[in-house]
């Protein structure tokens, strides 16, 4: 018989621990409503797809991803956009005011977003980006915006200045060097800040639930949903659960190396 | 392509870093700016390649003013100390960086990078990324793409200072022979005396942001023309210390008095300053040499040479001996030293009768 390394066991315990409540959730989701509201069991006695059939089959449930999606793709990608230049300019150049430029842009980050939910609210109504995708990934670059900047910026200053002035020497116009050169080069770092506004933006409920309501609403504003006509849809509502989990998932593989730099905001 | 200052100037935040200079490096030839840290080498490399503006002056290519031309236009390449490569290109597109900018044609590129790569020997490394070779390598690299753009100007800032010694050594051999032939006009700063006695060509001796002296190498190292270029040239330190002059004999502060050579000998009386290098000291007596009596501080080898730092007639003084010597700290020892080997500055620091 094997000896039971007995060290082994606080961290086995600790992801099991960590586990539980997603394998509740997966296991919730094969399950059909009446199981999970009748009877206590480990595994689905009553295997069923059902559940997943109906969210990839019926609109209100697929529109939801597909419009936080949206919404999450729009703002990760503007505010990277603007962010690179931005972080640049931090990086390497002295301009009055630059450090406190830069802390404040932090402090962006400091309100509770239902700070805003109001103002963006009845701004949105007037102009008419009401229940828009672009409503939520602009209110959402709010925050976004500084964090990648703050990012990048960290990432960014890990690249040597004289890269630059070789490329100057070497005669790169300065888009050519920006685009051809430098964002090669701190490609980790825009992997990195992207990952975090995806991640941002993915979880945050209260911007997206109150600027939205029918043509946008996100996949998490539908999960809140927990009973319809037909009654509680408990396996429904865990399919849905176990499917938002994946998107997170999929990203964070792309940047595995270089997480833990982000999470020092790119500085080491 | 000749290059020209004109009274260049370089001030920031009040401090001033280049003091007006003015100099002239030959079309072709191989200049090197000597100075410790700090002497102003990096701030003159980069106004040459106007990543720097000056503050006052002019810096001329040939017949054009180049003062103001940006650093694209300015037809020049330049080798940091650190090695800088572009991390996410192969090591070909590294080189053909510059050619391809240019426009050049396809098979020229591939025509020229080749032949740069076989000078450089990277000839076999051609597809890989440079943060997969070794330092000497990534140094190689940066080296062919200011070979392989035929510059008018290449400024090298120390490229050998972050590589380990026996890389240092190889590529220190190979470099005069990289630009021989090609027409640059190359200006190399380097802190190390005899890398800049290994590589030949002219160096200007920097300190404080002044040149103090410009000129054939070997001739700055026999000849220097003030005290600070013999103290750009000295590694280690040059050995100092004031004397006085009364009649026909030198006279050092506690009393050592020894007859002045030929050539100092119709000096006017008065206080001036001796230098001399640490390799013109000895441990075997001779006619006619100054006797040094003191006690050995620290006794360092390094390699086939020893080096002692020792205390005698109130100075402390640094001297280079060829072979091991075993000598312990608190020994007592006499050095001797040739008074013909000796410079003499006035109190300006200005070298007195220079020829000798």
């Amino acid at each position: 018989m094997r000896k039971i390394k007995w060290s082994a066991l606080a961290p086995a315990a600790y992801i099991l621990f960590l586990l539980l409540p997603i394998y509740w959730l997966v296991n919730m989701s094969f399950k059909t409503t009446n199981e999970i509201l009748g009877s206590f069991s480990l595994w689905p006695a009553d295997f069923t797809l059902d559940n997943y059939r109906v969210i990839f089959t019926d609109p209100t449930w697929y529109s939801g991803y597909i419009n936080s999606l949206t919404y999450v793709l729009i703002n990760t990608v503007l505010s990277v956009a603007f962010a690179l230049p931005a972080a640049y300019a931090f990086s390497r150049y002295r301009f009055l005011g630059d450090k406190h430029l830069f802390f404040w842009l932090l402090t962006n980050r400091m309100a509770p977003p239902a700070v805003f939910a109001l103002p963006f609210f009845q701004l949105y109504s007037s102009i008419g980006l009401f229940d828009t995708p672009a409503a939520v990934a602009l209110a959402h670059c709010l925050f976004n915006i500084p964090l990648a900047v703050w990012i990048l910026e960290g990432f960014m200053s890990g690249v040597p200045k004289e890269l630059d002035e070789t490329a100057f020497i070497d005669g790169h116009s300065f888009p050519s060097f920006f685009v051809r050169v430098f964002i090669p080069a701190s490609g980790a770092g825009i992997g990195v800040a992207a990952f975090f506004c995806f991640m941002f933006s993915w979880v945050e409920l209260l911007l997206a639930k109150t600027l939205t309501s029918v043509a946008a609403k996100p996949i998490a504003a539908t999960m809140t949903r927990t009973a319809s006509t037909s009654g509680y849809e408990l396996g429904l509502l865990a399919a849905a659960g176990a499917l938002t989990i994946i998107p997170g998932a999929v990203v964070i593989w792309f940047v595995r190396h270089h997480i833990a730099r982000g999470f020092a905001l790119g500085r080491v | 392509m000749e290059v020209r200052l004109k009274d260049l100037r370089k001030d920031e935040g009040g401090e001033t870093w280049i003091h007006p200079t003015s100099l002239t490096f030959r079309s072709g030839a191989f200049n090197i700016l000597l100075g410790e840290t700090l002497s102003g080498k990096t701030t003159l490399l980069r106004l040459l390649a106007g990543l720097e503006r000056p503050s006052g002056g002019e810096i001329w290519f040939g017949d054009d003013n180049a003062t103001d031309w940006p650093v694209r236009r300015r037809n020049i390449a330049m080798v940091y100390q650190q090695f800088i490569n572009y991390p996410n290109w192969r090591v070909y597109d590294n080189i053909a960086s510059p050619l391809k900018i240019a426009g050049q044609s396809r098979a020229e590129i591939q025509r020229r990078v080749r032949e740069v790569c076989e000078l450089l020997q990277l000839t076999p490394f051609l597809q890989r990324r440079p943060s997969e070779l070794s330092g000497g390598q990534q140094q190689r690299i940066a080296l062919a793409r200011a070979l392989v753009k035929r510059a008018g100007l290449i400024l090298l800032d120390e490229p050998l200072a972050n590589l380990d010694y026996k890389l240092r050594e190889e590529l220190r051999e190979e470099l005069p022979g990289m630009f021989a032939g090609r027409g640059t006009t190359v200006v190399y700063a380097t802190t190390e005396p005899g890398e800049a006695l290994l590589l030949g060509g002219r160096t200007a001796a920097l300190h404080q942001g002044r040149v103090c002296q410009y000129g054939e190498t070997f001739e700055v190292f026999k000849n220097p023309a003030n005290r600070a270029a013999a103290a750009a040239f000295s590694d280690p330190p040059l050995n100092c210390a004031g004397v006085e002059k009364q009649g026909g004999d030198f006279l050092l502060a506690d009393g050592l008095r020894w007859p002045a050579p030929p050539r100092h000998r119709e000096l006017a009386d008065g206080n001036y300053l001796l230098g001399f290098r640490s390799h013109q000291l000895s441990l075997r007596e001779a006619d006619a040499h100054i006797r040094l009596d003191g006690r050995i501080d620290i006794s360092e080898i390094s390699g086939s040479e020893s080096i002692l730092h020792f205390s005698a007639h109130g100075h402390h003084w640094v001297c280079q001996l060829h072979g091991v010597h075993k000598i312990s700290p608190g020994e007592r020892a006499q050095l001797y030293l040739d008074p013909q080997k000796c410079f003499l500055f006035d109190s300006g620091g200005e070298r007195v009768a220079a020829n000798g």
